[in-house]
């Protein structure tokens, strides 16, 4: 079927009521941005000495490479398992990665006090520290996705190029460098898209072992040596979810038809993933003996039960539905819960969890710190917006081929 | 996906239980500069000396450039109705709590870094910026910080602060063990002024030493503990106590574990000379290669 699928540009206009929604939402985390960088970190956030980290790290940094996750099983699913039925999520999944990608750095440089001193990890190596791992990967990382990206770039400009007036000079070194730059990188995409599947294992897991530093300031529920593991399955089982969320979230906003064909298919290897998930995270509870910490009832305890019947439970279940997989709405309720499970489990290990010796008071993010993480959000989804409707990313049925065949799904 | 998956996914369990069982602690070397000298030095805080003068608090100021103001202000007793901790203001604090054994006269317990033998920061810092120096001090260097804020959330006893109210150049800061002053051969500032000789300054096998012998000389008096001496892997600064300083909260519980020791063994686990992450793209590529090659094939019928 992905044959007659092509990535296109997707012809509509840009402002809708949705959009201008956006854009104030944006702007709002903007204003307190500008804040952030004119008064300091403690004019906008709640952070003290005692709560150091708050949802800048929990949600933007971490959920956000959680979230971002999609973009390296759907490129292990698509290039390296090979199953070209898939392709049509590769460049989507991949979009949302590098969005997201690019938002986590963003926010690390919004919540590290000495932002212009970002570059310093890049000489100054300290090999003990999960931080500096993480760090290292995910800006090797962000630059592979760039370059797994590129492909879709010079798709959209190769002979295209076409400059009016003095600049018109230019048309012929600029095609000729895309026609290099397609060439080089048809025969050279392979290597990237392996390094960043490398590179996504290892920076998932790593951000589990951020915390187990802090030791026994951590809520035992969730601190536990096996944490980088745990942030790596639910970073694998959230990848597919996401890109069900975000297809059909695109669909739906771009009066596109639903890609069941691909996304049912996709569905089924949810649950298996979940599962090993699921059992990791039981197990090591068991292992060892933290559930006495759920026979409390505080905080710590709902939110751990939330995050693993909600997150975990029913939509396991849910995937193992037939039913579920192949019926719209449920299989988006379904990828939703996922969603929050991952979001909520990032949220638990980096802020809920988080308990310090000396604690008066507890952390609660303050308007700032969320309108600046919502605003991210918003300027994510119109930049994903912008993109898809300028470059071929979203794949529509190929009218040529869609003549000579008879294609029955339409509908 | 479902069996390349598995595949990843066995890799890493057998990584990290093989990491988690094996290696322990000794692979913590960071920095040639972190090697744990014999000659470390320390300080002994006896709290039943301690007489909650606050003189040390004023010094500590005076020594790092803080404003200070006057000596005498430091008698204002009001300041221990609330618990206070070290800030970018005060690098050490003196509070006071209920003494369990002597109702009338109370316990005060001076804080400060403990400059431990295996710092968490140091093991945490993602530019490297904090280190541990030959006579047992845990310093850092400002000019490499990007004030990410991992030392304080690695730190067991919460100490490095940071200027959040700084748009520019913001600062950690904590305790520096006086380091400049000892190092010209001037005690630590506290420990110069403190009056009734609550810190005693030394090497820090003698002050365990010491400490033993004013417990087995005090029985009565003492707790029988010496809170430092093994706590996350042993502290440079020890506390004597004539009870339980974890029960008033005065200082953390914690066990005898090195901090970083954990998320070191998985870190260098999971990198190990970085053949774990090579053999990981070899086999992705081979499963590529192989998928690619079977495709083509079946294609070619």
């Amino acid at each position: 079927m992905s044959e007659y699928l092509k990535p296109v540009p997707i012809q509509k206009k840009f402002f809708t009521p949705g959009v201008i929604v956006l854009c104030i939402v944006a702007f709002n985390g903007l204003v307190f941005l500008a804040a952030r960088f004119l008064f300091g970190i403690g004019s906008v956030t709640n952070l003290d000495n005692q709560y150091p980290w708050g949802i800048w790290i929990g949600i933007d940094v971490a959920a956000g490479v959680a979230l971002a996750a999609g973009g390296f099983t759907s490129a292990a699913l698509g290039h390296i398992m090979y199953r070209e039925h898939f392709h049509s999520i590769v460049r989507p999944a991949l979009l949302t990665a590098m969005l997201g990608y690019t938002f986590v750095a963003i926010g690390v440089f919004v919540d590290i006090g000495r932002w212009y001193y970002i570059w310093h990890p890049l000489i100054m190596w300290n090999g003990n520290s999960a931080l500096f791992e993480v760090g290292i990967c995910v800006m090797m990382y962000v630059t592979v996705l760039y370059i797994e990206f590129l492909p879709v770039v010079t798709e959209r400009f190769l002979g295209k190029v076409n400059f009016k007036g003095f600049l018109s000079l230019l048309n012929k070194p600029l095609e000729k460098l895309l026609r290099i730059l397609d060439k080089t990188l048809t025969k050279t995409i392979f290597i990237f898209i392996i390094l960043g599947v490398v590179l996504s294992t290892l920076h998932q897991s790593s951000l589990g072992t951020l915390m187990v530093i802090a030791g026994e300031k951590m809520h035992p529920l969730w601190q536990t040596p096996v944490l980088p593991l745990l942030f790596l399955l639910s970073a694998i089982s959230v990848g597919f979810p996401m890109v069900i969320f975000e297809s059909m979230t695109a669909s739906k906003s771009l009066g596109l038809k639903q890609e069941m064909e691909v996304l049912t298919p996709l569905g089924y290897t949810i649950a298996p993933l979940l599962g090993i998930y699921l059992a990791f995270k039981i197990g090591d509870m068991f292992i060892r003996e933290t559930f006495v910490y759920l026979y409390e009832l505080n905080t710590a305890s709902i939110m751990f039960t939330i995050e693993v019947v909600v997150g975990i439970v029913i939509p396991l279940r849910m995937f193992l539905s037939k039913k579920v997989l192949k019926t719209p709405s449920l299989l988006f309720t379904a990828s939703a819960l996922v969603i929050f499970g991952v979001l909520l489990n990032r949220i638990n290990n980096f802020v809920v969890a988080y308990t310090p010796p000396y604690s008066y008071g507890s952390y609660f993010p303050s308007i700032g710190e969320i309108s600046v993480t919502v605003g991210f959000v918003a300027l994510l989804v119109l930049l994903y917006r912008i993109i898809v409707l300028n470059f071929p990313v979203i794949s529509l049925p190929d009218k040529k081929f869609a003549i000579k065949t008879k294609y029955t799904i339409k509908g | 996906m479902e069996k390349q998956s598995r595949r990843n996914f066995f890799k890493t369990a057998g990584l990290l239980t093989a990491t988690i069982a094996g290696t322990p602690t000794k692979t913590a070397k960071a920095t040639p500069e972190n090697i744990l000298s014999e000659d470390r030095v320390g300080v002994l805080v006896d709290t039943t000396t301690c007489i909650g003068c606050r003189n040390c608090e004023w010094a500590c100021r005076k020594a790092h450039e803080l404003p200070a103001g006057e000596l005498n202000s430091y008698e204002d007793k009001s300041v221990f109705k609330d618990m206070r901790r070290p800030d970018s203001s005060a690098l050490t604090v003196v509070n006071q709590y209920e003494n369990e054994k002597r109702i009338n006269s109370p316990l005060n317990v001076k804080v400060q870094c403990m400059h431990c033998d295996h710092p968490a920061c140091v093991s945490a810092c993602i530019v490297g910026a904090f280190s541990k120096k030959e006579n047992g001090s845990v310093i850092w260097d400002t000019d490499k910080c990007i004030g990410c804020r991992y030392c304080m959330v690695a730190c067991p006893f919460q100490i490095p602060s940071f200027e959040y109210d700084k748009a520019l150049d913001p600062e950690i800061r904590k305790c520096d063990f006086c380091f400049e002053r000892t190092r010209e051969g001037l005690l630590p500032a506290c420990v110069e002024i403190c009056p009734v000789e609550a810190l005693t300054y030394g090497p820090r096998s003698e002050l365990i030493k010491i400490a033993r012998e004013r417990i087995k000389k005090n029985p009565d008096k003492y707790f029988d503990h010496i809170y430092g001496e093994n706590e996350v892997g042993g502290t440079s600064w020890l506390y004597l106590s004539n009870q339980d300083l974890t029960k008033t909260k005065a200082l953390p519980k914690l066990n005898d574990k090195t901090a970083p020791g954990v998320s070191e063994s998985i870190q260098h686990g999971i990198f190990a000379y970085f053949v774990p992450p090579a053999s990981l793209y070899a086999l992705l590529a081979g499963i590529m290669w192989l998928n690619k090659k079977k495709k083509e094939t079946s294609e070619g019928e």
